[in-house]
Parts: structure tokens; sequence; C-alpha cells
């Protein structure tokens, strides 16, 4: 199919001065393919994210991201072709993933290999906003807090990259907004470089830096979004992008039907 | 403060809440009761069996009088003899358990943490497991003779199977998901099975255990039938002779009494073990 790219994917600088030229990028795939069966998910894939950079990547179901997020995250020992990460890789999963008979703070320093693992583990507990929680078991955290506990185990690796799958999917939608935020907040503090992978049109326009749809197992389209944040959901940009997002993902706009 | 305000705001349900609280005291109360009265049943019971036995109905024969079966504990324990069977019959289960259990959570181990292992221990184990071990007896005498050993063995075969099979269950039951976060947090293999998969399997484990010490009290008992010359079994065998079922009566509630302890001993492991879940369940 015939890629529509209204940006191509060379001049997709990042925003807030990330992409520092001559720096090697955080992850570079090239060429990745993934079967289920017969049936190809990913297909030739390339895909390069900037040290920094804030990548959100949409899709219908079926189409691949988690696949891509998983092969990434060094989870699928059977996609073919080059995966290049620069430096340490983390991941939040959709469901928490806490260890269940660990408490909070153990959660953080679990196959943590840096000196004063405890005390880094409570700072990060402090940046999410978790301090009083650091000796709760996770089965006693509300959703919020649990994939806050996620996402503080993720940076205190202080990781190149950070893997997101959909890990606010599951949040009632005025925790989502919170946790958005916080997202934002620590990004701006540790630098890393983000792919989220979401269905949500709007979480991508306010989060990312580059929106992505993937289709056809590979990249189809890319938009790089340049709105100030926060953003506000009617910033006109934002709403042009929408429109051209659903209709990547085969939503017509409304009235047109 | 706007108190009218709120009392305005609660004001359908003022009259919910009282009947709600009256509600919640009457189950109390008809909760205490319920406790209370549970002892009446049983309190009877040994009201009847002692006229019957007082007005000759129950032969001592066949059955002691309740106030006879307590003079012959005291007298038992004053004289020594039942400290002295406990201590042998306990010696013989805590062997046995302890070999037993060893063995049960080893194999567990071995074929739960590989393929190759459970390939070769999983078969054996379930090929074993069918074998009534009760009816191993014969076999045991001939093989160890009729001392300590076969009551020990006996004891042991039956206590490793319910630890093995739960711990195996409970080391592949372990959550796929934790497994791969496991690897995203870059954990080698060692620190996967002692910070994931043996506290995953803990709460399966310690299921089996609760089987596996019911299962040894029983082995013990049969196991006591073989040729005791000491413990509680031979106490039981010997009173039979001289037709005491006094002594009788009491050798089995003492099995039962060591069988309850034993289990309280559990579950206050358990509690202090999966304090993580307990957390959550009494939310």
């Amino acid at each position: 199919m015939a890629a529509r790219v209204p940006v191509p994917l060379s001049d997709a600088a990042p925003a807030g001065g990330a992409g520092r030229p001559g720096e090697a990028p955080a992850a570079s795939v090239r060429r990745l393919t993934r079967r289920f069966g017969d049936r190809p998910v990913l297909d030739g894939l390339d895909l390069t994210i900037a040290p920094g950079e804030f990548v959100a990547l949409l899709g219908r179901s079926g189409s691949g991201k988690s696949t891509l997020l998983r092969a990434l995250a060094g989870l699928d020992d059977e996609v073919e072709g080059d995966i290049e990460v620069d430096g340490s890789v983390a991941v939040a999963f959709q469901e928490p993933r806490l260890v269940p008979w660990k408490r909070v703070r153990d959660n953080l320093t679990l196959g943590l290999d840096a000196p004063g693992p405890a005390a880094r583990a409570d700072a990060a507990l402090a940046e999410v906003g978790l301090t009083e929680r650091a000796g709760a078991w996770p089965l006693t955290l509300s959703g919020g807090e649990a994939q806050r506990a996620s996402l503080a185990r993720a940076l205190v690796r202080e990781p190149r990259l950070l893997l997101l799958d959909e890990p606010f999917s599951a949040l009632d939608a005025l925790t989502r907004i919170t946790v958005h935020r916080l997202v934002l907040d620590l990004w701006a503090a540790h630098g890393p470089a983000v792919l989220l992978v979401t269905h949500d049109v709007d979480e991508a326009l306010a989060l990312a830096d580059r929106v992505l749809v993937l289709d056809g197992g590979r990249v189809a389209h890319s938009w790089t979004v340049t709105a100030p944040r926060p953003r506000h959901r009617d910033h006109h940009d934002l709403l042009a992008l929408r429109t051209a997002l659903l209709a990547a993902l085969g939503v017509p706009p409304e009235g047109t039907e | 403060m706007s108190v009218a305000g709120i009392e305005t705001g609660t004001a359908p349900h003022a009259g919910g809440a009282p009947a709600v609280r009256a509600a919640a005291v009457g189950a109390a109360v008809r909760s205490a009761g319920r406790r209370s009265y549970r002892w009446v049943s049983p309190v009877a019971v040994v009201l009847v069996w002692q006229a019957a036995s007082g007005s000759g109905l129950l032969p001592a024969r066949l059955l002691a009088a309740p106030s006879q079966i307590a003079a012959t504990a005291l007298d038992l324990v004053r004289s020594g003899t039942l400290p002295t069977a406990i201590a042998v019959s306990l010696e013989r289960v805590l062997l046995g358990f302890a070999a037993g259990a060893a063995a049960g959570i080893v194999l567990a181990l071995v074929a739960g943490l590989s393929r190759a292992g459970e390939n070769a221990v999983d078969p054996i184990m379930q090929m074993l497991r069918a074998l009534p071990f009760f009816g191993l007896i014969p076999l045991f005498i001939l093989w160890f003779g009729i001392g300590e050993t076969p009551k020990v063995l006996l004891v042991a075969l039956a206590v490793s199977f319910p630890l093995y099979l739960n711990t195996f269950s409970g080391i592949r039951g372990v959550d796929a998901k934790l497994a791969e976060l496991a690897r995203t947090l870059r954990l080698g293999r060692a620190a996967l099975v002692r910070h994931i998969v043996l506290p995953g399997a803990l709460p399966q484990t310690l299921v089996g255990l609760r089987q596996s010490l019911g299962v040894a009290w029983l082995a013990l008992i049969v196991a006591e039938q073989i040729n005791a010359d000491a413990g509680l079994g031979y106490m039981i065998n010997d009173a039979r002779e001289f037709l005491r079922t006094d002594v009788i009566v009491v050798g089995l509630l003492v099995y039962s009494a060591l069988g309850l302890l034993t289990d309280a001993l559990v579950r206050l492991l358990e509690r202090r073990a999966l304090g993580w879940r307990r957390e959550f369940l009494s939310r």
C-alpha cells in the first residue's frame, strides 16, 4: 500500500532539543519481520527512535504494536531483522505486573544493579508520589498507585529507552490524566526515549513528539507533533492531526458517512 | 458549618442507617448465640454416653465411660506411659516427615525447574502415586524388618507425594507474565527462581504441607500397628489385648490432638509467609 507520510521520517526531529546530531539513536530497527504461522505481523519494519524522543505507536488491534514493543524489550526470540538498542531498556506493562509478594520498595530494587538501591528506590517513589506506600503490599494499591509504582520501577533503572505498553488503558479517566502529566514530568526529568503503544489517539497527541501508525506490518504513517506542552486538546494543530490519524486508523471523519 | 445542609443531604438515608446498624448488631448477637449453642450437642452426647455407661447399657469392654477415660488419661500421664508413648510416636512422625518433605520438595524442584527434570522425575512419581502405599507394608517388612525403619519410611513416603504434587504444580503455575517481567528486569536464572518462582509456588506448597501432615499422622497410625514395642500405636494395641477401651480412646484423642496441633502450626506459618495475600483478602 502507498504510505501517506506527511512528514518524512528523516525530518522527524524530536522536540525539546533531545535529538542531538551525531548521537547514536536510542533504538534502531531494520527489516524487522515476525511471523505467527504463515502470517507476517511485522513485515520488514524500519524504525529509528532518537535519543530522548517520545514516540507514540498507534494501530488497529492485531497490527503488531505490542509485537514490536516485545521485540524491542527483548521478549521475543523469534523475530527476524536487526534491533539495535543503545543502552538499557525498561518496560512498563499494561497490567502493572508488580511482584505481589514483594513490598513496593522491593519491587523497585528487584534486579536493580546500582549502588544504594534502596535509596534510589525511595527517590523514585517520591517522584511518583508513593513515598508513604513504599512498605505496602502491591495487592493493596489502587490501580493508579500500582501503575505509578510500575513506572517508578522502570525509571529507577535510568533507561535510555522506556517502553510503555498501554500502561494507562486500565485506569479511569481522571487517574489517566494525572498519570499522563506524571509521565511527561518524568520524561522531562530523566530524558529517556519513550515508545508508547496505545490505542488512544488523544493520548498519543497529548504526549508524543512523533505519532506513528502501524499498518501492513510496517510504519505506514508518521506525524511530528510540534505543539508545545502542556497541550490542550482543542489546539488547532492537534484537531487537524486527530482527523488525519483517525482516517489512517480507518475511522472516517464525523458527518461524512 | 452547614449542619442543616448535611442533614438534608442525608435525609433520604437517615432512616436506613440505624436500621442497618440494628441489623448488624442483631447478626453479632445471633452469631454469638450460635457460638454458645454449638457446645450443647457435644456436651449432650458426652452426658448421654456417661449415663449409658453408668446404667450398664454400654459395657466398658465396648466403650469406657467418659469419666473413666479422663481418669485413665490422668493416670497414664502421671505414670509417664503417655508422655513416653507420645515422644516415641512424635519422633517417628518428625523423622518421617522431614525425610519425606525434603524428598518431595527436592524432586518437585528438579521436575519443576527444567523440562529434562520433569521427564526424568514426573513419570516415576505419577506411577508411584498410583500405588496404595499402605499395601507396601508387607514389602517394607521384608526389606527393613519390623524396627523403626519401615515405620519412618512409610511416613516419609506418605508425606512426599502431597508435597511433590503441590510444589510441582505451584512452580508450573507461576504467572508467566511475572517470568517475562523478570526478563525485562534482567534477572538471572538463580534470581528468577529465588524471587519469582519459589515465592510464587509457596502458597501451593503450603497446601501440600497441610495435606502431607494430615497423611503423616494417618501413616503413623497404620505403621504403628506393625509389631511396635513403643509409641502410641503400641499403647493402643497393648490395651486391646486387655480390653482396655479407656486406654484406646485416650490414644485416639492424643492422635487427633496432635493432628490438630500440627495443622494449627501450618496455619500460623501460612499467616506469616503469605502476609502479602492476607492483607489483600481482608480488605
